[in-house]
């Protein structure tokens, strides 16, 4: 026999899909919300509150770094950057000057393929670069949809989600540390490791550098290491004349690095 | 090592043939817009032939402009994220609205100007495309003579208003670039004032060789005053632009500083022939000289008509090539300034091919356009064309019935006083029509 329907019935049945459709997506981004790293680091307290007394800043120590690109390669591992493409969140370039004053500057594979160099009289040196992290960020002003943005305590990230891939961003670094995400196709850039930063941890590069020639720490603790360099060392930064006030700061940073 | 040393980020271009292409497009429409508003605006009658020409080309480059933008972003979904979540310090995020707004006002003189001929289409054609002339005049068929009069108001408002918003359209894409203080290839104040400048000689060169082309299709005579006055004032926004170019890189060769071997380098080792060779002496020196010959008096009009359009066609080239040396050379100096990078010209992928389409596309576009609103002001060609078997007798009261009171209107003395009065903006020559 046909069962018959009613009209109260069919209603019902239907409210109930329809309900049920609405709502099944809204509990899985109450899960997601649970899941986040965002709620992981926040634990209850909002944003401000964790920046409050924090202003994160970098020192590369040229003078000890010895060119073994372990950061490089942690970097891509810890980031997620494919390690067969030309594009790096942190690299290393070296420096050879030969007796005559001619420099030769080179970052094979970003310093992952460094051949020994021919030993010269002049002077020989590596540089391991990263995002400054600038107080005045040229690609956070140019950023046409404000998917690059500043923290409250001075790291500048990149939202993947709202990037058009316009790379506007990538043209306004003055020192070339932002790349188009070869499989993500938005704009990336190193974050000193924000995500780990956040839970207390260092950056993969600081962790794996075998000579301590890279530091990490809060520039508004008197007492970090990278505060006391800061106060008691003589540091430059990179391009000072460019007008955008880096927070990574070189020791014995010689003046042919641009 | 040839090259020296670049960031290893730097090995990738990341601005590619569709960003050399963007500012070409549009500059061509800032540039067509501002021969239209020569006779719209400044009463230069001579251009009443490219008048509606002009306009046309301008909106048939500017629809194809972003299409070149939008491909090339990483995540063209997000496109109109530009417009619902502008970043008020980019440079860039004024695009979405500053293209809007000069669309808009392209299409609406567009529709003011062809109002009563489209009413006229309406009238005399048949099945569709009365249908679509129909919908094209969004029912306003008034034609009386306050109607019109109320047009040629608005028409010169946004003549008017199209002269700044062209300028601001192109000067600002000059400005994303000028304003990169990271590039030393592109970081000039005059970077703006450049591009305006190159924009409106290659929109002059655009209209000369379309013009000539449509002529020849059409198998018409070429309208010789209207030409020679697009010769000359190719000519005098050449001498503006080339100077301006010139003054640059002298200006960054003088000063000398840190960034100037490194520019040095780029124009004489890696461009020099796009730049040299292209750009400034096949785009500017030559058609300077030929233009100028081309208005001796004494030479064979066939002649002066041959070296004017040449002259365009080179300028078109040489146009393209200050794009190409201004987005792509300004890449190729490595921030380090201890190197240059590598340009390979893909085929497919934001490559040649695809490039050339982009080319294209705004002609094919420009075809179809004309074909609903032909542009010629050569006569008979303004009326609408008669359709195959459709009875003369029965055709000619229709549309010359339309054109009879309008005209009749026109002689009357209240719309001579109105004529009159259009003349404080200049010749108003869009009613030699009627």
């Amino acid at each position: 026999m046909k069962k018959e329907v009613s009209r109260r019935d069919f209603l019902a049945t239907a409210g109930k899909i329809v309900a049920a459709g609405i709502l099944a997506p809204l509990g899985g981004l109450a899960v997601l919300q649970k899941t986040s790293v965002a709620q992981e680091v926040l634990k209850g307290k909002s944003w401000p509150e964790i920046w409050a007394g924090k202003e994160w800043g970098f020192v590369v120590d040229t003078e000890k770094c010895i060119g073994c690109a372990r950061c490089v390669k942690a970097c891509k591992l810890e980031n997620g950057v494919p390690l067969d493409k030309e594009v790096f969140r942190t690299w290393v370039e070296r420096y050879v000057e030969s007796g005559e004053g001619q420099v030769n500057i080179d970052s094979p594979n970003g310093g992952l393929d460094f051949e020994p160099a021919e030993k010269t009289d002049g002077k020989q040196f590596f540089v391991p670069k990263l995002c400054n992290q600038c107080e005045n960020p040229p690609c956070v002003q140019v950023c046409p949809v404000g998917a690059t943005y500043k923290t409250g305590d001075g790291v500048i990230l990149v939202d993947n989600k709202r990037c058009v891939g316009c790379r506007y961003c990538i043209q306004a670094c003055p020192y070339g540390a932002r790349f188009l995400h070869p499989e993500l196709k938005v704009a990336d850039k190193c974050t000193w490791c924000y995500h780990r930063t956040q839970k207390g941890m260092l950056p993969a590069c600081v962790t794996v550098c075998p000579v301590g020639a890279r530091k990490y720490g809060n520039l508004k603790d008197p007492n970090s290491e990278v505060t006391q360099i800061v106060k008691k060392q003589r540091i430059r930064v990179l391009k000072p004349d460019m007008g955008t006030e880096p927070k990574a700061y070189y020791i014995g940073l010689d003046e042919v690095v641009k | 090592m040839l090259f020296g040393y670049v960031y290893p980020n730097e090995i990738e271009i990341n601005w590619g043939l569709f960003i050399v292409l963007y500012p070409y497009l549009t500059g061509l429409v800032a540039g067509a817009f501002i021969v239209s508003s020569l006779y719209h605006v400044f009463g230069v009658s001579d251009l009443k032939p490219v008048s509606r020409l002009s306009l046309i080309s301008a909106l048939a480059v500017l629809v194809v402009a972003p299409l070149a933008l939008i491909s090339h972003l990483g995540q063209p979904l997000r496109a109109l994220n530009l417009m619902w979540t502008p970043n008020p310090t980019s440079a860039m995020a004024g695009f979405g609205y500053i293209y809007s707004f000069y669309l808009i006002i392209v299409v609406l003189e567009i529709w003011f100007i062809y109002r009563p001929d489209i009413i006229g289409f309406s009238e005399t054609r048949t099945g569709f495309a009365k249908t679509g002339y129909n919908l094209l005049t969004l029912g306003a068929k008034d034609v009386s003579q306050e109607a019109l009069h109320t047009d040629h108001k608005v028409i010169t408002f946004l003549a008017i208003l199209g002269i700044p918003s062209a300028a601001f359209l192109h000067g600002y894409v000059g400005f994303i670039f000028g304003a990169i203080k990271a590039n030393a290839w592109w970081a000039t104040p005059l970077m703006p004032v450049i591009f305006l400048l190159s924009a409106i000689v290659s929109g002059i060169a655009l209209l000369i060789v379309v013009y000539a082309a449509a002529c020849w299709i059409r198998r018409k005579k070429i309208d010789f005053a209207c030409i020679m006055s697009m010769n000359k004032y190719l000519w005098v926004f050449l001498i503006f632009a080339f100077v301006l170019e010139i003054l640059e890189v002298i200006h960054l060769g003088y000063e000398g500083k840190e960034e100037w071997p490194a520019v040095r380098g780029l124009i004489t080792q890696i461009i020099p022939f796009s730049y040299f060779g292209i750009q400034l002496s096949m785009g500017m020196v030559v058609p300077f000289f030929l233009l100028m010959f081309s208005r001796m008096e004494r030479l064979p009009v066939k002649i002066r008509q041959i070296g004017t359009i040449v002259s365009g066609s080179l300028v078109l080239v040489g146009v393209l090539a200050m794009r190409f040396n201004v987005v792509v050379g300004g890449q190729l100096v490595s921030k380090s300034l201890s190197g240059y990078s590598q340009f390979h010209f893909p085929i497919f992928a934001e490559g040649i091919v695809p490039t050339i389409g982009f080319l294209i596309l705004p002609l094919l576009i420009l075809a179809v356009l004309a074909y609903i609103l032909p542009p010629w002001m050569d006569g008979e060609e303004a009326k609408p064309e008669r359709r195959r078997g459709f009875e003369p007798e029965l055709g000619e009261p229709l549309e010359e019935g339309v054109l009879a009171t309008v005209r009749e209107r026109y002689t009357s003395t209240a719309s001579q006083r109105y004529i009159a009065r259009t003349d404080l903006f200049g010749k108003w020559r869009e009613d030699d029509r009627l």
